[in-house]
């Protein structure tokens, strides 16, 4: 135990690397952590460093064809012919399929059925899916593809999304996919400080290191099983049935090898054309989309275009908030409404604004597409909103986080939706936090030869004209399904001989679901060993990976099963010693009676036993914003603050982030080291938003579908985070207290490091991702 | 796919196969394969040609190999002799990319950001060129860049000769990160002291790197180069500004913001590269 006390030292302010690498040696003395509250590490994790993990792009089955898919070259254009004889001529080619030949609904969506399987009339984005291919070489299947013959008039491309207004319908269902007014408070109130800005915030891609890749296996039946790595399975399974004309049990969606996901990944418009194939030719049919088609094919964060007037007294304190929000959907509705109700609800940020004026609009163009991608809506509005408060600072002569301190949000206030915040809002507390966390050195107080200077090693970065400048950004992000959506999980735990399995079809997408499945079940029943079932369809649903929900419902649903096996194992024992089973603990692998006259193993209790439970959960209800953006429409609440410090190399306008101080309010920690992990993924795709993602596009076309056009942040572009604080107020209405902690960081640290540039530069910052035209500055400023 | 042992049998095997395509690191030309975007017939491997894998020394010369990797010109014994271009091949990716691209790879492919491109254009380095039968030509590299000059059927860039100038030399670029990537703007710039010289070639900006020799021969004027060395901060700022407006021209007013920013950054980048050789 000495070693591990030697080891924890080190580690006081967070576990890194260099300190998780000494306590490694004695890992195998120490006892495996285990339980809620321990670093318990993912099952997967080896498996993933060692390259043995079974990803869906390994998948292999016996006679496999290989599909390729024909996709539009342009954003907009009338599809006037498609001859697919040349193509179906080939040798190898087995079928090829176009919107002729899908059986049953011809158009799918994640809300809204919008978006065609194959374009058959109208090609509405660049990439869009016309025809696919199954071939018996996946050449054979690329060139079959390149030969089908369209033949296209090309339409004008709306590509600036206030032009989508006064455009002529790009689909039958109109330009607009939702329009909020929000009104809160009284329109004539007006502040004695006014400030204006407009903000553009930039299209960022969620990126998978892992393109999507999956295959779909013909049933005896008729049916088709689909093995991806969905984090929908349910939904897809239903949109693929519709499609395929065939009931939902004749589809199966089976989860396999997901590569970390922080949007929706192989929806179905990525699923439909394999399925399809596989039932056409009644053989195994493999689709491995290349980097250029997975940035074609999925959806992207929303662009967002936000126009912002705050009114403020002398003392800086809110009055009146106005804004206007205009997001680009792209071509098809997707899960547009709810980025929008997110933006529309969160526009003045985690602040107690007495009169909101909000208009948000979703709107369609012929740019690339746009749906989930983690923390929607509140991450374009919290750019914007920060960017706000820096500006009333600057005309207040305040200090920025004093500002935003005397405006800070608490529970008891109300949001401009009229929702009162009935969850932990420690906003000011994590303000505070990472305001008086000390500052990084100064270039110049540390040996030349380690400094890291804006541009990188053997960059041009000079350091007389680097300005170092400090910024802050707070940010808040729903949980769970907003606005009426029924988050229900269900779970079952299986305990056999002493050794448990969960059964539940919530998707570990890379956030820690199996790993938390597995604290669960130990901390509550006292097994070691816990398992996690694969994924698929026969299990009841449980709902998307997104908002945190798989911690807060699924994570409750394993815990009621978890506590029904409980009672269940205790209730003959209990009955034995006449006392109710509350009085019986289950504590270090040991059963023991409140007084202590009872004992046993949890080995030597379950033996031979064989214990089922299966239960729900769903949290309590929201409800739809009314006609004035009213409404309870969130379940719970998460918020953060960040304080960037950056490096601008003023002449050049290259940015390095040394530093991002984050204090979180998480509720609970359920496990540290998971948490950690996920905080610094988090800021570190915010960094990516903030000054490199933007997947470009010039009249709808995407420029540069790769990852050299498409920066990624490097380790060297990834800032040191320190994790100033957690905060552990326990969300009562949550199955653990804990709050979702992966989207947050997101959410606020664009804002955070725009910030930090503008106090940099003297510049406004007022579009992301920040390029270095606009953090050049005169070197007197 | 042959993997030759030297270069007469490459060029042999080359000359052979009218379709072969040689390929050295492949970080560009199996990109494409990947891609789809080229299906070669064959391919001849240039990695087992021991005699263009390091360099010789050659009357004032070094007589590089192409098939030297970015990584083997980074080492400081490189640097020691050729500074700028083992700053560039510092510069010109991730280590796995360093690690197997090549210096005649990074000219064959030409790409307008290729890092060691502005770099041999400044020190005017020389291609030898083998060709089928053993014959031999040398071509100066931005002949072959500006394609004034073409690899004929059958050739192979074999060495690189470039001048030792034993002064100080310097590569720059503007990436806009601070990961590796590609090059907005580069700059290489060489003092040659011996032909009382500044010779500067900036990169990315064209599809060639761009020389501007009048801005070369007036800063070179300006220099004590037997004293000093040293010039004043104006005469690198207006420096920097002539390179600048030599190697980014207008396209008409309103001068569009992006080439605004380009020129600002090419002047920034050339004040600074003569203003590290002239301390240095």
């Amino acid at each position: 135990m000495s070693g591990h006390d030697a080891a924890t030292a080190t580690t006081t302010v967070s576990v890194s690397a260099g300190a998780s690498a000494s306590a490694a040696p004695e890992a195998g003395e120490q006892e495996v952590p285990r339980g809620i509250g321990a670093s318990v590490p993912a099952a997967d994790t080896r498996a993933k460093s060692e390259g043995t993990f079974p990803y869906a792009a390994d998948l292999w089955a016996e006679g496999l064809l290989w599909a390729a898919v024909l996709r539009s070259p342009h954003a907009h254009a009338r599809i006037l012919s498609i001859d697919t004889s040349a193509a179906a001529a080939m040798p190898g080619v087995r079928a090829v399929v176009t919107h002729a030949d899908v059986p049953g609904a011809t158009t799918h969506g994640r809300r809204v059925a919008d978006r065609p399987v194959f374009a058959h009339d109208v090609v509405r984005h660049h990439g869009e899916p016309i025809a696919a291919v199954a071939a018996d070489h996946p050449d054979t299947a690329r060139l079959a593809a390149a030969a089908i013959a369209v033949e296209y008039e090309l339409l004008d491309a709306v590509t600036d999304p206030e032009q989508s207004f006064g455009a002529a319908p790009l689909h039958p269902d109109g330009n607009l996919i939702r329009h909020i007014p929000l009104r809160y408070g009284d329109p004539e109130a007006t502040g004695e400080v006014v400030v204006e800005g407009l903000y553009r915030i930039g299209r960022q891609d969620p990126a998978p290191i892992g393109a999507e890749a999956g295959l779909a296996v013909p049933r005896p039946d008729g049916g088709v099983e689909i093995y991806t790595a969905s984090t929908d399975p349910h939904l897809d399974r239903d949109l693929a049935a519709a499609c395929f004309g065939l009931e939902p049990d004749r589809v199966r969606v089976v989860v396999t090898g997901v590569p970390g996901a922080t949007a929706d990944r192989e929806d179905a418009a990525f699923q439909l054309p394999l399925g399809l194939l596989a039932l056409r030719t009644g053989y195994p049919v493999k689709l491995a989309a290349t980097r250029e088609e997975s940035f074609l094919g999925h959806t992207h964060r929303h662009p967002t275009l936000l126009r912002y007037r705050h009114h403020a007294d002398a003392e800086g304190r809110l009055v009146k908030v106005e804004a206007q929000i205009l997001m680009d959907a792209g071509a098809y509705a997707d899960s547009s409404s709810e980025s929008l109700a997110a933006a529309v609800a969160f526009a003045c940020g985690p602040y107690v604004v007495p009169h909101a004026f909000v208009e948000g609009w979703a709107v369609r163009t012929n740019n690339p597409p746009s749906g989930h991608v983690r923390g929607e809506g509140a991450m374009q509005v919290c750019a914007a909103y920060e960017g706000q408060m820096d500006k009333l600072a600057a005309a207040l002569g305040i200090d920025g986080a004093e500002l935003r301190l005397r405006n800070v949000l608490a529970t008891g206030d109300l949001l401009p939706t009229g929702q009162t915040v009935t969850c932990p809002a420690p906003v000011a507390e994590l303000l505070r936090a990472v305001r008086d966390f000390e500052l990084p050195s100064l270039p110049k107080d540390t040996p030349e030869d380690e400094w890291l200077l804006p541009g990188g090693p053997e960059g041009a970065g000079e350091p007389g004209a680097v300005r170092r400048g400090v910024g802050y950004g707070v940010g808040m992000v729903h949980m769970l399904g907003a606005e009426g959506t029924d988050e229900v999980s269900t779970a079952t735990v299986k305990v056999v001989d002493g050794s448990a399995t969960v059964i539940c079809a919530a998707v570990d997408t890379g956030q820690g679901f199996a790993t938390l499945a597995r604290q669960i079940v130990q901390e509550t029943l006292g097994v070691e060993e816990v398992v996690t079932a694969p994924v698929d369809t026969d299990q009841p649903p449980a709902g998307p990976a997104a908002h945190g929900r798989h911690t807060w419902v699924s994570g409750g649903a394993v815990e009621r099963a978890a506590k029904m096996v409980r009672t269940q194992l205790l209730q003959p024992m209990a009955h034995k010693l006449g006392m109710s089973t509350e009085l019986l603990q289950i504590q270090d692998g040991r059963i023991t009676s409140y007084d202590g006259a009872f004992s046993t193993t949890v080995a030597e209790a379950m033996a031979g036993k064989e214990l089922w439970a299966t239960a729900q959960c769903r949290p309590h209800p929201t409800e739809p914003l009314d006609g004035d953006g009213q409404g309870d429409a969130f379940v719970g609440l998460a918020f953060c603050a960040i304080r960037a410090v950056v490096d601008v190399d003023i002449e050049l306008g290259s940015v390095r982030v040394v530093e991002l101080a984050v204090a979180q309010d998480v509720g609970r920690i359920l496990n540290p080291r998971q948490l950690e992990a996920r905080i610094e993924a988090g800021v570190t795709q915010g960094v990516g938003a903030a000054l490199t993602e933007n997947l470009r596009s010039v009249s709808g076309l995407v420029r540069h579908p790769d990852l050299t056009g498409y920066a990624l942040p490097t380790s060297l572009d990834a800032p040191v985070v320190r994790i100033v604080k957690l905060v552990e107020e326990r969300d009562v209405v949550a199955p653990f207290g804990a709050k979702a902690a992966s989207a947050i960081p997101v959410v606020t640290t664009p804002a955070a490091v725009a910030s930090a540039v503008r106090a940099a530069t003297g510049r406004p910052v007022n579009r992301l991702p920040i390029r270095p035209s606009a953090a050049v500055a005169a070197p007197n400023s | 796919m042959t993997l030759p042992a030297s270069l007469d049998e490459a060029v042999a095997a080359l000359a052979a196969m009218p379709a072969t395509v040689p390929v050295a690191g492949g970080t560009d030309l199996m990109a494409s394969v990947n891609a789809g975007l080229l299906r070669p017939a064959a391919l001849v491997g240039l990695g087992r040609i021991n005699e263009i894998r390091g360099w010789q020394y050659q009357d004032g010369h070094a007589l590089l190999g192409a098939g030297l990797t970015h990584a083997r010109m980074g080492r400081p014994d490189f640097a020691a002799l050729i500074p700028a271009l083992a700053a560039a091949a510092r510069a010109a990716g991730p280590p796995q990319i360093r690690n197997a691209g090549t210096l005649g790879g990074n000219i064959a492919t030409a790409a307008p950001t290729g890092d060691a491109l502005p770099v041999l254009a400044a020190l005017e380095a020389v291609l030898v060129i083998h060709g089928p039968g053993g014959s031999r030509r040398e071509i100066p590299v931005s002949y072959l860049l500006a394609g004034r000059e073409m690899l004929r059927p059958g050739e192979l860039i074999g060495f690189v000769r470039v001048p030792l100038l034993h002064a100080p030399q310097v590569f720059l670029k503007a990436t806009g990160r601070t990961g590796p990537g590609r090059a907005v703007a580069s700059v290489g710039l060489v003092l040659d002291p011996a032909r009382r010289g500044v010779r500067c070639a900036i990169g990315a900006v064209a599809p060639m790197p761009l020389r501007p020799l009048e801005a070369e021969q007036w800063v070179a004027s300006l220099i004590d180069w037997d004293g000093e060395r040293t010039l004043a901060p104006e005469a690198l700022e207006a420096f920097g500004e002539y390179v600048a407006a030599a190697c980014v021209p207008d396209q008409g007013e309103p001068v569009a913001p992006g080439v605004l920013h380009l020129r600002r950054t090419v002047a920034v980048l050339a004040r600074r590269a003569l203003g590290r050789a002239l301390t240095s």
